[in-house]
């Protein structure tokens, strides 16, 4: 078989960021080829510069499809050449059926009006193809996940695929819909059609592949080659870690204490699909000095479990006991969680975490009004002096406090979120992503304050989906999979190794 | 730390530049003034007059304190105008046809109308529905409600005692009469207390190392503003002195520039307004605060309701009709976003007298009510163009 791809030594920079470093990857014509790495390898872009969201010119590097260099300058370009990408998100329109959404800027038509009659029926012969026994006037928004996955594959069929791209394809579908996607695929393979599948779920990926691609931090690691079942997940999980750490993390020595918070039996149901369990029974400790880590793959459920002890902001049915200091609290509402020393430092700084239009003064006061005001009286000196002390105590890098949130940098930004939490006087701090999107120098000093706050006796949960950064921060980890808690570690014991491995067998079983 | 050595010497001009939308509006308020007393050969800034430009625009002002906080809060009441005709008509009905005491009838309406607040409050709030849609809803209701109420009827006239409420005068405490010694003293207290408080927040500002505006502009300004005070009092006082309507508008805006600037709750409504998700993720009640500005919004629109009544001396169905137009076009002039979290109460204030003194110049023209709404719309349109036009140069 020949090569229908061939990526040579891409290379892709963002302003600071080297995304992709001199990548390689060659897919033969009719296999399934299997891209792996850890969440931010850059796989994500490297599909990116394949399918022409960033354009030629934007990267350095040559991309040789079907025996021509291809010069693609946006989506349409790729498409017109039989490249689809289905994404993790999907791309469908949910108040249209599922003809309508096949056929979307494709539409049969003829000067602008449309031939129902051929939509139907070529349509339903798009559904017999991916065995998806629907009427094509089915509205897409009465479909479980699963089946809107077959539909965008059946849209792709409908554009005359020859290399499909499926980012994450089962990582939101039950085991049965996966099985059935995944003997689509094989189905598909049968066809003559060439698929790159993204996946962290390793079993899937020794089930179907040909070959494995192993990216990580931005370079490829590794081309496996998958036929004949010789290859383990062991070997692959190998490839995915493994990287050096020294240095990259202050020095910190463990003083736990006394136990200061514990969780038990927490459960809770997803917020619209009320049969979706998205926590399932967990429990948890965490001591005064200690930083105690939460590791699992995008989707397990981190965010949702913090989000869901803050103040029962995410989820239904939220169920459990939190106890500080042993006597149980009320967490129910946000005001009531800060109040029993809860706080959380929310992943996304800029949509969760901050009034960008506001300035610093203003943002780090916002969550204990209380603390700068008497009798619903603000005192604007007092506000002021609170966010000066933050200012020299975290080393926020601007001239004043009455600066714009929106004009610093990242890393500045998040030290605000940090100012307006450590305002509130808590006794746990619940980290979620703390360093993303962050460059490396600024990262360093979130990892001193956090030591700072841990050695001062307070409890900190830090939730990373960089392994090394929990490896590097935390006195012990547990290791989350599909809204469990499936092992817990020391730091003397954990690796990447040993996360990886729970993480996959869990998700084997 | 380079930028703020440099803060403390700014020119005038680039400090102008800086905060064109601020300066931008009070001179567009001089210049519209200085244009329609041009034009009107002086009629605009007689005696008289002034005390009808406060008459006339005293409800619209009184709206736009609330309709701030709404908007601020990332919402919009389309029914302010429908439910001051609504409370003007039960008004008319409690104290002429069922000769209620004015008191209670008062009362009796400012409680309905926080009613009236926080039913669309609730929906807006707790239901998430948007609030264009329910206080749509409103404004059709409470329109037919008041031809309900009156039966398409005028009823009227009022008490004397409830008359007072709009056309009434505080009696001169100095006993001169004409000029009102009272006009004239508050006036000076006002001016004086302006620049007072001027010049302490300057102070407070120097402390903290906040960017000032430049001393000669500060002087300026406040010149310019205390003139103005004294001026218009000065006019007030050859007429009949203070209105009441004036006494209640100036201690109302004081009160809601208090606050919106001073209060917890007032920047917690910012903060919904702002980031509805970050400020319910920082422990803030955000459904309960949307729901109290439109309680508030409710209390504001009755008390309009009874002052417009008070004026006309009788409530018509056709009362309150459009004036909600007005009053949101009052505050965007005044700087508010309609994505809420920003806007001033004094910028809507300035907003509603730009609107105003438009509406009273173009009246003593003899302009048509055809072109004076084509006028007004052009004006709201391009305040708001002139602040995106800012904010993309900003950017």
């Amino acid at each position: 078989m020949t090569a229908l791809l061939e990526m040579r030594n891409i290379t892709k920079t963002f302003p600071g960021v080297k995304a992709l470093d001199d990548v390689s990857i060659s897919v033969r014509e009719g296999e399934i080829h299997a891209i792996c790495g850890e969440n931010g390898a850059g796989k994500s872009t490297l599909m990116k510069v394949l399918s022409g969201v960033y354009p030629i010119g934007s990267y350095e590097g040559e991309i040789v499809y079907d025996g021509d260099t291809a010069e693609f300058r946006g989506i349409r370009d790729s498409e017109d050449r039989g490249i689809i990408i289905i994404h993790q998100e999907l791309a469908l329109v949910p108040l249209l059926s599922i003809a309508e959404n096949i056929y979307l800027g494709n539409e049969r038509a003829s000067s602008g009006v449309i031939d129902w009659h051929e939509t139907f029926q070529q349509t339903e012969g798009l559904l017999a193809k991916v065995g998806l026994r629907e009427a094509p006037g089915t509205k897409v928004d009465s479909l479980g996940v699963g089946k809107q996955q077959l539909v965008e594959i059946a849209k792709a069929l409908s554009k005359n695929v020859r290399l499909l791209i499926l980012d994450e394809p089962t990582a939101a579908l039950s085991e049965s819909d996966s099985q059935a996607l995944l003997d689509l695929l094989l189905e598909l393979k049968g066809q003559g059609v060439t698929s790159i599948i993204i996946s962290h779920k390793l079993n899937e990926v020794r089930r179907v592949a040909d070959s494995v691609t192993v990216i990580r931090d931005g370079a490829t690691i590794s081309t496996l080659d998958a036929r004949g079942g010789e290859l383990t997940e062991d070997r692959i999980v190998r490839d995915m870690v493994g990287r050096d750490m020294a240095h990259r993390y202050p020095e910190r020595e463990a003083r736990a204490g006394e136990v200061i918070f514990e969780l038990s039996d927490w459960n809770a149901w997803h917020p619209e699909h009320a049969d979706r369990q998205v926590i399932e029974d967990v429990s948890m400790t965490v001591r005064a000095g200690e930083v105690v880590g939460i590791a699992g793959l995008m989707g397990s459920g981190r965010t949702e479990l913090a989000m869901s002890i803050f103040g029962k902001s995410y989820g239904r049915n939220v169920s459990g006991e939190v106890r500080m200091h042993g006597k149980p609290v009320d967490v129910s509402t946000v005001d009531r969680a800060i109040n029993a020393g809860l706080a959380y430092v929310t992943e996304d700084r800029k949509t969760l975490g901050l009034i960008l239009e506001d300035t610093i003064r203003r943002n780090t006061v916002l969550a204990n009004l209380d603390g700068v005001s008497a009798r619903g009286v603000l005192d604007e000196k007092r506000e002021t002096e609170v966010a000066e002390t933050y200012r020299k105590a975290l080393r926020i890098r601007t001239p004043s406090v009455f600066q714009k949130v929106m004009n610093l940098s990242g890393g500045n930004q998040q030290k605000v979120v940090l100012s307006k939490w450590l305002f509130t006087e808590p006794e746990l701090l619940i980290l979620d992503e703390p360093t993303r999107g962050i460059d490396v120098g600024a990262k360093y000093e979130i990892y001193s304050i956090i030591n700072e706050l841990s050695a001062a006796g307070k409890a900190v949960i830090m939730i990373s989906s960089e392994m090394p950064e929990l490896l590097g921060m935390c006195d012990r980890i547990y290791v989350m999979n599909e809204g469990r808690f499936v092992g817990e570690l020391a730091a003397a014991e954990a690796s990447q190794e040993s996360i990886m491995s729970l993480i996959v067998r869990d998700k084997g079983e | 730390m380079e930028q703020a050595e440099r803060a403390g010497g700014i020119g005038i001009g680039a400090y102008i530049a800086r905060h064109i939308r601020e300066y931008g509006l009070l001179f567009a308020l001089i210049a519209i003034m200085l244009f329609f007393q041009i034009v009107t050969g002086g009629v605009l800034l007689r005696p008289v007059n002034i005390t009808n430009l406060f008459l006339q625009n005293s409800y619209i002002i009184i709206m736009a304190l609330g309709m701030l906080l709404v908007i601020v809060g990332g919402n919009i009441d389309l029914s302010v105008g429908s439910v001051m005709g609504f409370i003007g008509a039960l008004a008319a009905v409690m104290i002429v046809n069922w000769d209620l005491p004015v008191g209670v009838a008062m009362i009796g309406c400012l409680i309905t109308g926080m009613a009236i607040g926080a039913v669309q409050g609730y929906f807006v709030a707790y239901w998430k529905i948007p609030s264009f849609i329910v206080t749509l809803a409103g404004m059709l209701v409470f329109r037919g409600l008041s031809l309900w109420l009156l039966a398409g009827q005028s009823i009227g006239p009022f008490p004397q005692s409830f008359q007072s409420l709009s056309t009434g005068f505080i009696p001169d405490l100095f006993g001169i009469g004409r000029p009102n010694g009272l006009a004239l003293a508050v006036g000076v207290a006002a001016a004086v207390l302006l620049v007072w408080f001027g010049l302490r927040a300057r102070a407070q500002n120097a402390r903290y190392g906040i960017e000032d505006e430049p001393w000669g502009l500060f002087v300026f300004r406040n010149a310019i503003v205390a003139a103005a005070l004294l001026f218009v009092t000065w006019k007030l006082a050859w007429f009949r002195g203070l209105p009441n309507v004036l006494l209640s508008m100036v201690v109302l805006t004081v009160i809601y520039v208090f606050v919106t600037e001073r209060t917890t709750i007032g920047r917690r409504v910012y903060a919904v307004g702002g980031n509805a998700k970050a400020a319910k993720l920082s422990g803030i009640r955000t459904e309960r605060l949307t729901f109290l500005t439109f309680v508030n919004m409710g209390l504001l629109a009755a008390l309009a309701g009874l002052i417009f009544a008070a004026r006309l001396n009788t409530a018509t169905p056709k009362a309150g009709f459009a004036v909600e137009l007005d009053v949101i076009a009052a505050v965007f002039i005044g700087g508010a976003s309609m994505a809420g979290g920003s806007g001033k109460i004094v910028g809507a204030v300035v907003g509603a007298f730009i609107m105003g003194v438009m509406n009273n110049g173009m009246s003593i023209l003899g302009i048509g009510i055809d072109y004076q709404q084509v006028i007004k719309g052009m004006v709201l349109l391009a305040a708001v163009f002139f602040d995106v036009y800012n904010k993309n140069k900003e950017a």
